[in-house]
């Protein structure tokens, strides 16, 4: 979906111009080339928005955390914590409380609250932001259907993966590794071991983002249609209301289930990144 | 799917919030659950000692208990032999005391038997002596006789 056509948009509402509004980016340009140079204001506004949300909420409770009774708040918060804990405890066995741990909580927390975004009826964010900006001003409320998002996400661990490498191996051990494993430390295998470890390095990242990406995006898409079918007369719209409403329920399991499975990835992959070969 | 500076400020953002996190929010809720699980955990070690504490001091009490029942037998044992032997010294001096008032009392009798004795032989030898003198009077010079006389009466 080429942000640049949303910019013609439809006066007349046709199913393509519906779902081209709904999955067209509030893309400002930031110099007056753009291309890279552009924000998308929506995505960045609804997850700075959100982290600020959730773990702003997660610290009011910390800050006054106690340890005798906890109140219901705290009760909550700690169930969560200790729920992150825990997995973070088996995947890792090192010092987990100085960085890992938290940032699988901020992880599992922001990607969550960005992913329930889908639970918000498309039309009404479009008619909100319509009675603000205008008809033709486009917001999109899922940031984690941006793949902006996802990929700032998984190249932050992937960054933060080859930092923990090279700073537990040193950078030596690091390179070392990269051509000594899995195959072996002969010299005829080296090749094949870079070859290896660079596919690694490249899928990681990939393969983290897009299975977020695509979930969130595919869930998205069938919100519109559901939205496109209510749109055809009183029939449709029964049935688009009892089919969202199901996708709806459905989608609380993916989007739970995505946000755990991108936490636990972002985990693995630094543990993975502390173990030496 | 256009890649573009969003990317980067999602990154920041991401950056930004796993810093508070790691700095504002992990920290506190640790402290707080660890300090808690101490807690429970030495409430615990605490009701055990607890436990095993007042076990022995209901040993320790019985044990006592026993002790003192012992003793208090022992000392009613005691308490009882001291009194029959007081009941049996009582009798023994109650009958030493008897003989011996029995035996003062004889004696008493001996010496009045005596003493009469005494009388009635001084008495007998005045009486005879009396009557010697009634029958000598005239022949028996007292003067001349009375060594004689009192000779005779000493022989009484």
């Amino acid at each position: 979906m080429a942000t640049e056509h949303a910019d013609n948009a439809q006066q007349v509402l046709t199913p393509s111009g519906y779902i081209e509004h709904h999955l067209s980016f509030n893309a400002q340009p930031m110099t007056d080339g753009a291309g890279f140079w552009t924000l998308h204001v929506d995505t960045f506004v609804m997850s700075v928005a959100l982290g600020l949300l959730v773990m702003g909420l997660v610290w009011l409770v910390a800050r006054k955390a106690t340890s005798g009774v906890p109140s219901k708040g705290q009760a909550f918060v700690e169930l969560v914590f200790g729920f992150i804990d825990d997995q973070v405890k088996n995947i890792f066995h090192g010092n987990r409380h100085s960085f890992i741990a938290p940032t699988a909580l901020t992880v599992f927390l922001w990607v969550f609250a960005m992913n329930s975004m889908d639970f918000l009826p498309v039309d009404w964010v479009a008619g909100i932001v319509s009675f603000f900006g205008g008809e033709h001003a486009k917001w999109r409320a899922v940031p984690t259907s941006d793949i902006n998002t996802t990929f700032a996400l998984a190249l932050s661990v992937w960054i933060l993966m080859i930092f923990f490498s090279i700073k537990v191996k040193g950078l030596g051990g690091w390179v070392h590794e990269l051509f000594c494993s899995p195959f072996g430390s002969k010299v005829w295998v080296w090749p094949a071991n870079f070859l290896f470890n660079l596919i690694e390095y490249v899928s990681k990242p990939l393969s983290h983002s897009l299975r977020l990406f695509g979930n969130m995006y595919a869930g998205e898409v069938i919100f519109l249609l559901l939205g496109l079918w209510a749109a055809t007369g009183v029939s449709g719209t029964i049935f688009g209301a009892i089919l969202g409403a199901g996708w709806s329920i459905f989608h609380i399991l993916i989007v739970a289930l995505q946000a755990f499975i991108f936490m636990m990835l972002t985990v693995v992959y630094l543990a993975m990144a502390h173990e030496s070969h | 799917m256009n890649i573009n500076f969003t990317l980067i400020a999602q990154a920041i953002a991401f950056a930004v919030l796993i810093w508070f996190t790691v700095k504002f929010v992990w920290p506190p809720l640790l402290n707080a659950i660890e300090t808690r699980q101490k807690e429970i955990a030495d409430g615990l070690a605490a009701a055990h000692e607890g436990r095993s504490a007042l076990e022995v001091a209901a040993k320790k009490s019985e044990f006592t208990l026993n002790e003192a029942k012992q003793k208090a037998s022992e000392i009613i044992g005691q308490a009882e032999k001291r009194g029959s032997q007081i009941v049996e010294e009582a009798k023994g001096n109650a009958k030493v005391e008897g003989e011996r008032i029995l035996a003062g009392a004889k004696a008493e009798i001996d010496q009045e038997v005596n003493r009469a004795k005494e009388g009635l032989r001084s008495q007998v030898s005045a009486l005879a002596i009396a009557g010697a003198e009634k029958i000598l009077r005239k022949e028996i010079d007292a003067k001349a006789h009375s060594e004689m006389l009192s000779k005779l009466a000493a022989e009484l």
